[in-house]
Order: C-alpha cells, then sequence, then structure tokens
C-alpha cells in the first residue's frame, strides 16, 4: 500500500512537472493553433539559469538569503530571463511566418528548437551538468512506512499553488477569459475588442517563465540536466495537451498529472525501459476513441 | 512547314532539355573526378534524396505532417539488418522485402490514426517514430541488439560476379533507385492519384464530396512514402553494413522534414534541392563543427521568412 | 392532392422518408419526407436555420441521420460514405464554394471525374493504354464542361484566382463531371449580380433539359420561381408546404414562416 502511495506521490511530482510545461504548450497552441516545438527548450534554459545562479552565486546567496531563499531567487532570475527570450523568440521567429501559413510556422518553430537547444549546448557544454548538493534540501521525512522527501513535499506543493494561481487567472479573470476566448475563436476575439497584442504578450512571457520555474524544480528533483532534455519533456508535456484537449488549459493541466501518473505507474508495473512506449501508446490511444481528448469539446465543423 | 522538332533558338532541344543533359553529364562525371570521401557524401545527398521523395509524397502531395517518417526507414534498415545477419538472406533480395514491411507498418500503424486531424496527426506520427526507435533501443526479443544495432551486413550482390561494394557503386546505385522514383513520381504526378492527393491536401471535404475515398487515398500515400522510405534504409544499411537506433531518431524526420519545406513541398525538384542542402550543410560547415546546428536552425527561421514557398516551389497551371 | 398531379414526372429519383438528424439537443431537421422527380428542378427553400444545407449534408453522407431513410433511384443510401454517394449519382456544390484552390480549373474538374476512372498505381507510373485512354477520356470530358460553362480561357489559371461568379460556374462543372443523375446545389445564386444570376437561370435550365435532376436551394426568389418545377418549404427542421411555385409563393403558412407571425393581421390565415 505505501509503495502505491509513494508512486503516487512521484508519479504526481513528475506530472506536476509536465502540467507546468503543456500549459505554456497549451496556451500557445489554443491561440496561435502552432506547436511551439522551442517550449521544451525554454524550459531546459530555465533550467540551466537556475543552476547557473546557483552555483556561481552559491557564497553570496547563502550568506544573504539561506536555502530556500537561494533556491527562490534562482526561479526569480530564470523566470525573468525566459520571459524575455520567450518573447524575443515569438518577435523573431514566429511574427513575421504566420502570414505564411501554418507549414512554414512549424518549420519556423523546429528551427528555433534546434537554435535554442544548440545555444544551451554551446554555452554550457555538451555533457551533463549537475545541480550541487549544497543548494539541495536533503531532508527526508518518514510517515509510518511512506518514505517522502521534504523537496518532494514542497515541490508538489508549489507546483499545485502554481497550477491553482493559474487556473484562477485562466477560468474566474476578465483577462483569463480573453485567453480562452482568443484559444476558440481568434477573428470572433479580436472583433469583440480583445487586444491581441497582450495575450500575445501574455502567453509568451507567463508559459516561458512557468517553464523555467519548472526547470528549476527538475534540477532540483533529479540534479542532472542536459540540453536535450527539452525535447522529452517538450514531447511528453504535448503529449498532455493533446490528452486534455486542445486549447483546453485546466485539461492540459489533469493531462499532465495523468501523464506522469501514468508514466510512474507504467514504469514500475511494466518496465521502465518501456514506459516511454507506453506512455506514447496511450496517446494514439486515446486519440483513436476520444479524438478532441479527455476533456475536450466534440467541435462539429461547419459544412 | 515547321519543323516542330527544331526549337526557337534552331537547336536540336529545348533549352531544358539541355540543361538537364549537362545535369545528367555532371551526375554521370561526378564519381570518377572526385575522391572516395566525397562520392559518398553524393551517396548520402542520394539518401537524403529517396528519403525526402519519399515523405513528399505525404507532406507535399498530401499534405499530412508526418514528423515520424524515420520511423519507416528505421523499419526498412532494421528488416535488412535481421534478415540478413540471422537468416543470410541476399541484400538485394531484401530491398523489396524492406519496402513490403515498411509498407505493411504504415498500413497497419495508420489504419487507426489516418481520420486525425493535422497537428493531432502530427503529434502521433512523433509519438510512432519514437516508439519504433526505443523499441529498437529496448531489443524486443534479443532481435534489434539494443543501443548498438546490427552490424556484419553485407553488400548488395548478384552472385559472386555482380558486387556492389564500393563507393563508387553505391553511387550509382542510389542514383539509379533515386532516378526510378522520380519518374515514377513525376508520372503519378499527373495521373489519377496525384489529383486525388492534391485535391485531399486543399480541401478534405470537397474531395470526399467529389467521389475521392479520402481515406483510401491518405493511406496510400503513407504506405507507399513507407515504402520508399523502407527501401532507402535497405541501401543505407548495407553501405554502413551496421544498424543502430540513433540514425533514426526525431532528427532524422525533422530532416526529412526541411527537406521537402525548404526545397518546396510537392515539387520533385524542390525536394532534391532540399537534399543537396541537408546533405552538403554539415559539410560546408565542418570547420564550425559545434556551431554547426546553431546555425542550422537559424537558416531554418530565415528561410520560412523570406521563402516560405521553398526554393523551388510546386507551379501549376500553364501547362 | 391534385396539385401533385401537376409534378413533372412520376419517377422520383431522390427520396427522404421521415428523416431526422439532431445535434447535441436540437433537432435540425426533423421528420422530414421529400420527393425530387426525374428530370424536374426542385427547389428547397426556407427562413435561415430551417435545416436544408443539414438535409443537403445528409442526403450526401457528410452526416449520419438519426432516423428516416435517404434513397436515390429506389436505392437506400442512407448512411453511405460522402464518395460512395458520389458514385451512385449524386453531386453537390456548396454554400461558401470549395474549390481546390492551388489547382487550375481543369485540374478542378478533371477531379469531378475522378470516381469514373479507376486508373491505379501501376497503370499511372507504366501508363498502360488503359490508363492513357482513360487519362485523355477524363481530359474530353473536362474539356467539354469547361467550355459548356464558359471558361475556357480560365482553364489554366489556379481556381482561387477566378471572379467569385465564375468560381461558382467552376463548382458547378466540377460537379458535372462526376456524371450524376441529381445536381444538389447549395445557394448557387448567391453573391452573383443580376445579370450572373440571370445567367445561371439559363444555365441551369438548359441542364435540367439534359436530364439532370436539380436539387435546389434557394434564397434568390427570382431564382426559385423562374426555374423551379416544384417547391419545398421548411421551417425548424420539418416540411411545412409544398408545390408548383405560384402555390408556395402566395400560402400563408409559408409567408408566416419567413416574416414571423403577426398579432395583428387579421386575415391571411389558411
Amino acid at each position: 500500500m505505501e509503495i502505491v502511495l509513494e508512486q503516487t506521490i512521484n508519479g504526481l511530482t513528475i506530472g506536476s512537472f509536465y502540467a507546468l510545461i503543456a500549459l505554456g504548450y497549451s496556451m500557445v497552441y489554443g491561440v496561435l493553433k502552432l506547436i511551439n516545438f522551442a517550449h521544451g527548450d525554454f524550459f531546459t534554459l530555465g533550467s540551466y539559469l537556475g543552476y547557473t545562479v546557483l552555483v556561481f552565486g552559491s557564497a553570496f546567496l547563502t550568506a544573504h538569503c539561506g536555502l530556500w531563499g537561494g533556491i527562490i531567487v534562482a526561479m526569480v532570475i530564470a523566470a525573468i530571463c525566459l520571459a524575455l527570450v520567450g518573447i524575443t523568440v515569438e518577435r523573431l521567429a514566429y511574427r513575421p511566418i504566420y502570414p505564411a501559413g501554418r507549414l512554414p510556422a512549424v518549420v519556423s518553430a523546429l528551427g528555433a528548437s534546434i537554435l535554442l537547444q544548440n545555444a544551451i549546448m554551446v554555452i554550457w557544454g555538451p555533457r551533463y551538468q549537475a545541480y550541487p548538493a549544497s543548494v539541495i534540501p536533503n531532508i527526508h521525512i518518514q510517515l509510518g512506512d511512506l518514505h517522502v522527501t521534504l523537496l518532494q513535499i514542497v515541490i508538489l506543493v508549489f507546483s499545485f499553488l502554481l497550477m491553482g494561481i493559474l487556473y484562477y487567472i485562466i477560468q474566474k479573470t476578465l483577462f483569463g477569459s480573453a485567453i480562452r476566448a482568443a484559444a476558440l475563436d481568434r477573428d470572433t476575439a479580436s472583433l469583440m475588442g480583445i487586444n491581441f497584442n497582450k495575450v500575445i504578450f501574455f502567453i509568451f512571457t507567463l508559459g516561458p517563465a512557468l517553464g523555467a520555474i519548472t526547470g528549476v524544480m527538475v534540477g532540483m528533483y533529479y540534479r542532472q540536466i542536459s540540453f536535450t532534455m527539452g525535447w522529452n519533456y517538450g514531447l511528453k508535456a504535448f503529449t498532455a495537451t493533446i490528452l486534455g484537449g486542445i486549447g483546453n488549459l485546466p485539461g492540459a493541466m489533469f493531462g499532465g498529472l495523468i501523464l506522469g501518473l501514468l508514466e510512474m505507474f507504467g514504469g514500475v508495473y511494466i518496465s521502465s525501459s518501456w514506459k516511454d512506449v507506453f506512455v506514447f501508446l496511450i496517446l494514439i490511444l486515446v486519440l483513436i476513441f476520444r479524438p478532441n481528448g479527455l476533456f475536450g469539446e466534440k467541435l462539429a465543423e461547419k459544412v | 512547314m515547321e519543323d516542330t522538332r527544331i526549337s526557337k533558338s534552331g537547336s536540336f532541344f529545348s533549352p531544358q532539355q539541355g540543361a538537364l543533359f549537362a545535369v545528367l553529364g555532371i551526375f554521370i562525371i561526378y564519381p570518377f573526378a572526385a575522391n572516395n570521401y566525397y562520392i559518398d557524401v553524393a551517396f548520402f545527398f542520394g539518401t537524403y534524396a529517396l528519403l525526402g521523395l519519399s515523405l513528399n509524397i505525404v507532406l507535399g502531395e498530401v499534405g499530412l505532417f508526418d514528423l515520424g517518417h524515420a520511423g519507416f526507414y528505421a523499419i526498412g534498415a532494421y528488416t535488412t539488418a535481421i534478415l540478413n545477419t540471422k537468416f543470410g538472406i541476399p541484400i538485394l533480395v531484401l530491398l523489396p522485402v524492406s519496402a513490403i514491411s515498411a509498407a505493411l507498418f504504415a498500413y497497419l500503424v495508420c489504419s487507426p490514426i489516418i481520420h486525425l486531424r493535422g497537428d493531432y496527426l502530427c503529434i502521433v506520427t512523433i509519438g510512432m517514430g519514437e516508439i519504433v526507435r526505443l523499441s529498437l533501443i529496448n531489443n524486443p526479443f534479443d532481435l534489434t541488439g539494443g543501443p548498438n544495432g546490427v552490424f556484419g551486413i553485407d553488400f548488395p550482390s548478384l552472385g559472386s560476379f555482380f558486387v556492389i561494394d564500393s563507393s563508387i557503386e553505391y553511387y550509382f546505385f542510389i542514383w539509379i533507385v533515386v532516378g526510378f522514383s522520380i519518374l515514377s513520381l513525376i508520372r503519378l504526378q499527373n495521373s489519377r492519384i496525384g489529383r486525388a492527393w492534391n485535391c485531399i491536401r486543399e480541401d478534405e471535404v470537397a474531395a470526399n464530396a467529389n467521389g475521392i475515398n479520402v481515406r483510401h487515398y491518405k493511406l496510400l500515400a503513407f504506405v507507399l512514402g513507407a515504402a520508399m522510405a523502407g527501401i532507402a534504409g535497405n541501401i543505407y544499411a548495407s553501405k554502413l553494413m551496421c544498424v543502430s537506433p540513433e540514425s533514426f531518431s526525431f532528427m532524422e524526420s525533422c530532416l526529412m522534414f526541411c527537406i521537402v519545406l525548404i526545397g518546396g513541398m510537392g515539387s520533385i525538384p524542390g525536394v532534391l534541392i532540399g537534399a543537396a542542402v541537408i546533405s552538403l550543410f554539415p559539410e560546408i560547415f565542418r570547420p564550425f563543427a559545434m556551431y554547426r546546428m546553431l546555425i542550422f536552425g537559424t537558416v531554418m527561421i530565415l528561410m520560412m521568412m523570406f521563402r516560405p514557398g521553398g526554393v523551388w516551389p510546386r507551379r501549376r497551371g500553364g501547362i | 392532392m391534385a396539385e401533385a398531379d401537376l409534378r413533372t414526372t412520376d419517377r422520383a429519383i431522390l427520396e427522404t422518408r421521415k428523416l431526422t438528424k439532431v445535434f447535441g439537443g436540437l433537432t435540425a431537421v426533423n421528420n422530414f419526407d421529400s420527393q425530387v422527380r426525374e428530370g424536374e428542378i426542385c427547389s428547397l427553400i426556407g427562413p435561415n436555420g430551417a435545416g436544408k444545407t443539414t438535409v443537403f449534408n445528409v442526403v450526401t453522407g457528410i452526416y449520419k441521420p438519426e432516423g428516416g431513410s435517404v434513397l436515390f433511384n429506389g436505392k437506400d443510401i442512407t448512411g453511405q460514405k460522402p464518395h460512395q454517394i458520389v458514385s451512385r449519382g449524386i453531386a453537390r456544390t456548396f454554400q461558401n464554394i470549395r474549390l481546390f484552390s492551388n489547382m487550375t480549373c481543369l485540374e478542378n474538374i478533371m477531379a469531378g471525374q475522378h470516381c469514373r476512372g479507376s486508373a491505379g498505381m501501376w497503370g499511372s507510373i507504366f501508363r498502360t493504354s488503359r490508363q492513357k485512354k482513360e487519362e485523355q477520356h477524363i481530359r474530353e470530358v473536362a474539356e467539354s464542361r469547361i467550355h459548356q460553362v464558359g471558361l475556357w480561357d480560365s482553364r489554366h489559371e489556379l481556381a482561387k484566382n477566378i471572379a467569385y461568379g465564375s468560381q461558382r460556374m467552376l463548382e458547378i462543372a466540377r460537379a458535372l463531371a462526376t456524371e450524376p443523375g441529381l445536381l444538389a446545389l447549395d445557394e448557387p445564386s448567391s453573391g452573383l449580380n443580376p445579370s450572373e444570376t440571370e445567367d445561371l437561370m439559363i444555365f441551369l435550365k438548359s441542364l435540367a433539359k439534359e436530364n439532370f435532376s436539380i436539387f435546389l436551394i434557394e434564397h434568390d426568389m427570382n431564382v426559385v420561381m423562374g426555374i423551379s418545377d416544384w417547391v419545398i418549404v421548411m421551417d425548424e427542421g420539418a416540411r411545412i408546404a409544398e408545390g408548383r411555385p405560384e402555390t408556395v409563393y402566395n400560402n400563408p403558412k409559408v409567408i408566416e414562416a419567413y416574416l414571423g407571425y403577426d398579432d395583428q393581421q387579421g386575415d391571411g390565415e389558411s
């Protein structure tokens, strides 16, 4: 029983990483119908920036902010940098291409992803980097036979808090409904006076910033980071987006959590080397039987 | 009466035919003038051309987002590798076998998902490509050799007289295959099937409403594209004498996608140019090894900014 | 009904029986009975949202009905796929014109001939004599249809580049190329100026003489009155009236459906 609970916590932790990254994908995809392949690399860049801040600023941070304070500083810096990077990529690589159609946009997104990924490699080197043990809290908690770490709990709580805040913004605020409207029907949304530029600005700053924060969390959870990890996380996160239903932002969050649980239980009960295959098979099965995702709406095409 | 064979300039051939003969001439002379390294480069140009043409059927003619095409390439290569090393079946016999195995795989795997909308299909193809690659790495039934792959693959041969084992022979082999493919594809483009494919790309609903069995033709495109990729896999496997999963990653699918898009969707000369760019790129930028991919990514973005239709877009009308 | 005797012919080429189509909570088509007789021009009219295009979509196989059936030439075609129905002999055009924009006008019409050909991969790659004959035939049919609609000079133009009125005619020519028995045209006069509409009316009448049956959704009453042999009126998914154009035009139920019921109208009750 404890094992199931432990695996559930593990699954939810991974799932919340996927969920937060998936949110960024879902926002861009919903509004622009663009698969932002570079999003996984925003996440990676955030992770590396966090690493740099924690490693090179460790003396300063431990002296002035303490362990948790240092982590928060790293997250904030990574988030701000990625917000800038995100909007820059949008301006330079995506905005000029929108008029040319969807396929050129896909190629451009792929190009941006390749560019970012290799920029990370050039700057930080092709080998794995690791978040140093000194910056990561190493407190274990034993609840009966259940064994978790403080880090895990904090990550879970923090992730759910972030998701909660985002859910609130998207579902309950006026600006959130603007984003949802734009995600559903761009033309009508702009006719209704929704400032499209503001929406774009929001999704290309908040999405990457969220990705960056997730990157720091991943760095702390797994410690090892590599410049190619954006690809794997990105694909899984996009899978979560599809699972949840395209354009459905809360759906993307749930999709991510479900995916994390599936991956964890698949890895334990099936086989850890086949767990990714298992996850993709689930995606394909879901799409065969529920083409608009688990929570998506079936929209009939007007003929 | 005017002799219609003689063109306006008074020569026997038209300018286009002249250019074609010149290009053919260069192709034939090239391997005798270059060293083995550069002949191999031209061989891989041919491989990418074949792969690009195979993806062009799915992506260029029908307009389906296929980002998992490397999976079919892998199936063809591994079919050849496994059947040759484990059962000694000759490579040339395995050429059609690899085509069929890739085609069958495509048929089985694409049938349940062929109705999916564009972007969903894209993600599913990426997933399929990954499933193939991961399955190869996991070495099921001890068939695929895991991450190290399969090695010790033979050369293509007919008896002991006709053996393809030198760079120059491989060069002609791949380019003859590419040549036949180009001729077949041009004929398909101008046929009932090619028209049906293009109609599906333009407007699926209208295609259905005008008597075209959209599902059938989409599947046909995938199956044919997979068969061609399988053939490319066979030739690649015997040239390299070994295959491993890392040659069939998402990056490969990505490169093939770029070949079609940068060259010009649905355009055969465009695909050839795209293949040339993709295979020459690593050579030209070899001195900048570390920055190579960085530059590649930038080039992709710039290409789409300034020439989204591709270097040599498909031209219609004015027949 | 004595009126029925006034219909052009006896044979029904298309028949819907108790056809019902439901979308979620909305019943778009409700127990709809109708007949199109062979060789006639039958117009389907009614206010917006009456369900006319939905009837077309069910008849042509784009939607599956929840109840009822569609018969073509006496055979049940309910629930068949759109391309199968085209092979059977029903061709349609769309309210919003759906052409193959980046293909030439001639190629668009040749696409219509697809279901009448059978060349496969082998024939196409190896250019067998059978395939060559078939291609020749396809081209001839397409060229004759493009002449018929007056677009010969634009035959190598991309479909997206020709004028709106020409695009409408091109879509009809493409439908004709499928060699149908019944043409289902969805608001073909929409967006045409009066002179183009006149030409369209003359053209459609000439098609009826060629023994095509035409099922027509129309809002332009001049067209309906000018060329229809029979008119069926729909409102809220059901048939509320049918008959010769003049009869239907004066039917108070029809007027009410279009203009809305007016409490203060003293007369005008059927």
